[in-house]
Order: structure tokens, then C-alpha cells, then sequence
């Protein structure tokens, strides 16, 4: 009962911080528009795809990623004012804590997919209802590996090389994903998909024919969650051990 | 026999550091009743807060138990049985004053009413401001509030009235006052000895990681209240001085004399009695690290100090 109420506070102190509108909703909305607008009728590369579709997804990849890794940074906040030490002599559990925080994540991020959606809508995405529902379903899935490393970096780092940390790893990652230009080939294709990001981006492929993930896409994200989960988990302990 | 609040035994906790390990808590013992309430008194660095980290749960000791109300200190935490204000900590932002005292009320099972809560702590007039928004004073305030508004049966201060000002202080202290009267068990951690003897009925020393005495705050202030007494006298031998009542030794700085003296009203007479001459008077508390030294001797030895009976 109390992790509820506590987690409808931590709602509403992100809706009351203004970087979350920016960094999580407004950046990827703007760059949408910027990108796709001019041409978002025309194919990008030989992907299939419109320009709006592609972007569409590439952005709303960028916010979830974003909204995910951005628990780290809330994390890191946390621990270095002492808040973390206060909720710990509560009877607040530490699986409550952190459900409230990767919800607030998820909260986030599908906040940013429906602003692209509507978007994306607007600028002649049209798909079958099923097929929305099975993109949202595994941008879903592929957030969790984020939200562990969202745990992981904010238990690692302090609020000092969070941002820095956080922008990088989300500039690279979008990057070596296809997230500003398709990667077909070579080299890079062949890296990115070891990625959890790279399935993140995947997930516009639905858009073109209503496929979902290969299995490799699907035994990629469950490694990646797990391992980070486990880091997460270290991270954690060697924390609280400490502080 | 009372009802046991809480019981520490053989309580010890090390720190691995660079420059060897610092043994921060080196096997204490502490019995406080339910409903007492104790002052933690020692300088920075005496363990005052990692014994309390410990009796909070934030902190495994390496050996030694605690127990609060007859459970491990994660139990009654879990059973919204403790209310603290940790030594350092901020609030978190984007919420008011009250939404936050609400929110953490909420964690709990049997809170106050946050009403109550906030006018007892003085802090309905900044209820709808937010919490990056407030003075140092109004913080520890808040943090206050956060420890009484769970309704505790135990109340762990550390160091509380670090950032505030005389005035505030004595808010503090008489609210404090307040809610001990309901019954509550209370254990504060100050180093100021004015604090414990206003504050608590008994006072715990610590220095250098072990209790140095423990009993009523009377005894306590009578052992380390002493008082350095300089004047400038020349000419007469210490070892005469320190035969003046009140005075426990003296010492010599070329002109002046410094005598340390358990009651220095009586020493002050006598020495403008006998020594019209002495002038520049000064005297001055001895600091409650000087007169721990004097309890503890050389800091890093390994026997036990000789405890207050």
C-alpha cells in the first residue's frame, strides 16, 4: 500500500521537473519534426520505410532510453543528499523503492511514444491497430535492460559524472543502433546487433510488414536484462554496504 | 525491570582506510529502558554516529549485537517502530513541505496526523512551499518533522541542531521535550556537554570509539564541566596554587598561571583573597575533547578505560 503512494509521489515530482520535459518529451519531438517533416513521405535508404515511420521510431527509441537511463541520474541524486539513507530507515522496501522508479521510467517513456505516435500519425504513419500495439510491446520489452542500468549507473556513479555518463552511453548506443541513419551492412550492422538498443530500433521493422523480433532479437534484450539486472543488484549492495 | 528500548552488546565496527583501519566502534555496551531519554555525548569522531548507524541497521557491525525493543534494528524500522534525523542529509525537490511530510507519514502504519505533525514543529506557515526553496533553519525543521511524523516509540537525533541558530535551538530542544513526554524513548548525539544536561536525564560519553562514562547528566557534567582559570601572576609558585580550593592542577607559561579547576567560583575568590595582584582573569570551559583525554587517556590504547560507577 505505501509503495503506491509513494510511487504516485514520485510522478509527480517528475512531472514538476522541467529537465524531464525537455530531455525525455521535448528533445525527441523537436528532432522528429526537425528530421522527418520535409520529406516524410519519401523512403529513407533501402529500408522500406518513410521517412516518418523510421524517425518515428528511432526517436521514440531515443526517449525510452532516455527516460530509462534518467532513473540513474534521480538514483545518483538521491544517494548523494542523503535521501537514500533517510527512505532506507523507513519501512519503504527496497523493492518497492525501486518499482516506483522504473515505473516513473516507464511513465516517461510512453509519454514520449505517444507524443511520437501522434506525431508520426500526423506526418502519414497509418498502421493496422495490431501492429501499434505489437511495436509498443517491444519497445516495452526492450526498455527493461535500461531500466537495470539506470539502477546499475545510479548505485556506480556520482551526480557529478551521471549526466556526462548517461548523455554519452545514449549518444553511442543511438548511434551504433541506426537510430539517425540505417546501418545495413559491414561492420557496424554486424556490432550493432549485439545491442539491447539496436532490437529498441528493431522495432519499427513491425511498421513495414508487421514482423517482430528474430529470436536472436529476443535472446539478445534476455541476456542483456539479465546481466545488467545482476549489476544492478551489485551495484546496489556494494552501495548500501558502504553508505 | 523496565521495558528494554535499546540493547547494544560488544558493539564493534571498523573502517578500512588508507592510512590503516580506523576502529571507530571498539566494543561498547548500552542499556537504555524504553522511555528514557539519552544524550550520546563525545567530540567529532568519537563513534556517535556509526554506533547509531548501527543501531538504525544502516551500518553491519563487524561484531557485537543490537537490538531495538527486543528485535534487530531492521525490524523495528520495518515495523515503523524508529523515527530519526540522520546527521547529514537534504530533502529531495519538487515536492511542498507538507507533500513530503505526507508522503513519508504515508510509509508508515500508525503516523501522526500530518497536521499535527507540521504545527508541532512550527512548520505550517511554509507547508506549500517547496522543498529546494528553504533556508538551512526550515530544512532541519523539515527533517525534524520527518522523524516525529511516523509517530516513533524511539527518536534518534544526530547531532540535530548542527544548522540552527540559538533561537532555533531552543525551539528544537523544547519540542523535542514535548514529544519525549508522550512516552517516547529518545537517544540524541551532540558534543555539546550544555545540550545533554539540559536535554536528557542521562548522559552516555564516547570517545575514541569506547563509552567512557555513562550515568545521570548531574554526574556527568560534574566530571567533565572543569574549567581552565589563567591569570597573570608572577612570582608565586604553581605548587602553591594548587593548593587553592577548587583547583585540580597548575601549570606555568612564564607570567601567567593556568589553573584547571573543578569548581572555579571558589578558586576565582580565593585567588583575588590572597593574590590581589593576579590580573587578566580569564576562564574558560575546558573543551569536552580536553576533558575526555583526561577520562581516556592516550587515545589508541587497547585496555578499557576505568568506568563511572
Amino acid at each position: 500500500m505505501s509503495g503506491i503512494v509513494y510511487a504516485r509521489y514520485e510522478l509527480l515530482r517528475t512531472f514538476r521537473n522541467r529537465r524531464f520535459w525537455f530531455f525525455s518529451l521535448g528533445f525527441p519531438l523537436v528532432f522528429f519534426w526537425l528530421i522527418a517533416s520535409p520529406q516524410h513521405n519519401k523512403i529513407i535508404g533501402n529500408t522500406g520505410l518513410t521517412y516518418a515511420a523510421y524517425y518515428m521510431v528511432s526517436l521514440a527509441s531515443f526517449g525510452t532510453m532516455m527516460s530509462m537511463i534518467s532513473t540513474g541520474a534521480r538514483i545518483a541524486g538521491e544517494r548523494q543528499a542523503g535521501w537514500t539513507r533517510q527512505l532506507r530507515i523507513s519501512p519503504l522496501s527496497v523493492r518497492a523503492y525501486f518499482r516506483a522508479k522504473i515505473m516513473t521510467g516507464y511513465v516517461m517513456a510512453i509519454l514520449s511514444l505517444i507524443g511520437l505516435y501522434i506525431s508520426g500519425a500526423l506526418l502519414g504513419v497509418h498502421l493496422p491497430a495490431g501492429h501499434w500495439l505489437e511495436m509498443t510491446g517491444l519497445i516495452v520489452v526492450a526498455a527493461l535492460p535500461f531500466a537495470a542500468l539506470g539502477v546499475f549507473v545510479g548505485h556506480l556513479v556520482n551526480t557529478d559524472a551521471v549526466g556526462p555518463l548517461m548523455g554519452g552511453l545514449v549518444s553511442i548506443l543511438a548511434f551504433l543502433s541506426g537510430t539517425w541513419f540505417p546501418i545495413t551492412s559491414g561492420f557496424l550492422h554486424s556490432f550493432g546487433q549485439f545491442l539491447p538498443s539496436w532490437w529498441l530500433v528493431q522495432a519499427r521493422n513491425v511498421a513495414l510488414d508487421g514482423r517482430g523480433w528474430s529470436t536472436r532479437g529476443w535472446v539478445t534484450v534476455a541476456v542483456w536484462t539479465v546481466i545488467l539486472v545482476a549489476g544492478a543488484i551489485w551495484a546496489y549492495r556494494r552501495d548500501t554496504g558502504k553508505v | 525491570m523496565e521495558a528494554q528500548g535499546i540493547a547494544v552488546h560488544g558493539l564493534t565496527k571498523t573502517f578500512k582506510a588508507p592510512q590503516g583501519p580506523i576502529r571507530a566502534v571498539r566494543g561498547i555496551d548500552i542499556s537504555i529502558a524504553a522511555s528514557e531519554t539519552v544524550a550520546l555525548l563525545g567530540p567529532n569522531g568519537a563513534g556517535k554516529s556509526t554506533t547509531i548507524d548501527m543501531m538504525l541497521g544502516l551500518a553491519q557491525p563487524d561484531a557485537g549485537t543490537v537490538t531495538v525493543f527486543g528485535r534487530s534494528p531492521r525490524e523495528a524500522v520495518d515495523a515503523g517502530l524508529v523515527g530519526a534525523m540522520l546527521q547529514t542529509g537534504q530533502l529531495i525537490r519538487d515536492l511542498s513541505v507538507r507533500e513530503l511530510v505526507a508522503m513519508m507519514a504515508a510509509l508508515y502504519p500508525h503516523p501522526l496526523d500530518v497536521d499535527e505533525a507540521m504545527k508541532l514543529t512550527g512548520l505550517e506557515d511554509i507547508g506549500a512551499q517547496r522543498t529546494q526553496k528553504l533556508s538551512g533553519g526550515q530544512t532541519q525543521r523539515v527533517r525534524f518533522a520527518i522523524a516525529i511524523v511516523c509517530n516513533p516509540d524511539l527518536l534518534i537525533l544526530d547531532e540535530p541542531t548542527v544548522a540552527m541558530d540559538v533561537e532555533g535551538r531552543r525551539e528544537f530542544w523544547s519540542i523535542m521535550r514535548e514529544f519525549a513526554s508522550r512516552g517516547k524513548t529518545v537517544l540524541f548525539a551532540t558534543h555539546y556537554l550544555e545540550e545533554a544536561d539540559a536535554n536528557a536525564d542521562r548522559a552516555i560519553l564516547m570517545a575514541h570509539g569506547r563509552i567512557v562514562a555513562d550515568g545521570p547528566t548531574t554526574e556527568i557534567k560534574a566530571r567533565v564541566g572543569r574549567r581552565t582559570l589563567r591569570a597573570t601572576l608572577p612570582a608565586v609558585d604553581p605548587a602553591t596554587l594548587a593548593a587553592l580550593p577548587g583547583v585540580v592542577s597548575s601549570d606555568r607559561h612564564g607570567d601567567a598561571v593556568i589553573l584547571t579547576c573543578s569548581d572555579s567560583d571558589q578558586t576565582v575568590r580565593a585567588l583575588i583573597g590572597q593574590y590581589p595582584q593576579a590580573k587578566d582573569i580569564e576562564i574558560v570551559g575546558a573543551g569536552l575533547e580536553a576533558a575526555f583525554l583526561e577520562l581516556t587517556g592516550e587515545p589508541d590504547v587497547d585496555e578499557p578505560p576505568v568506568l563511572v560507577p
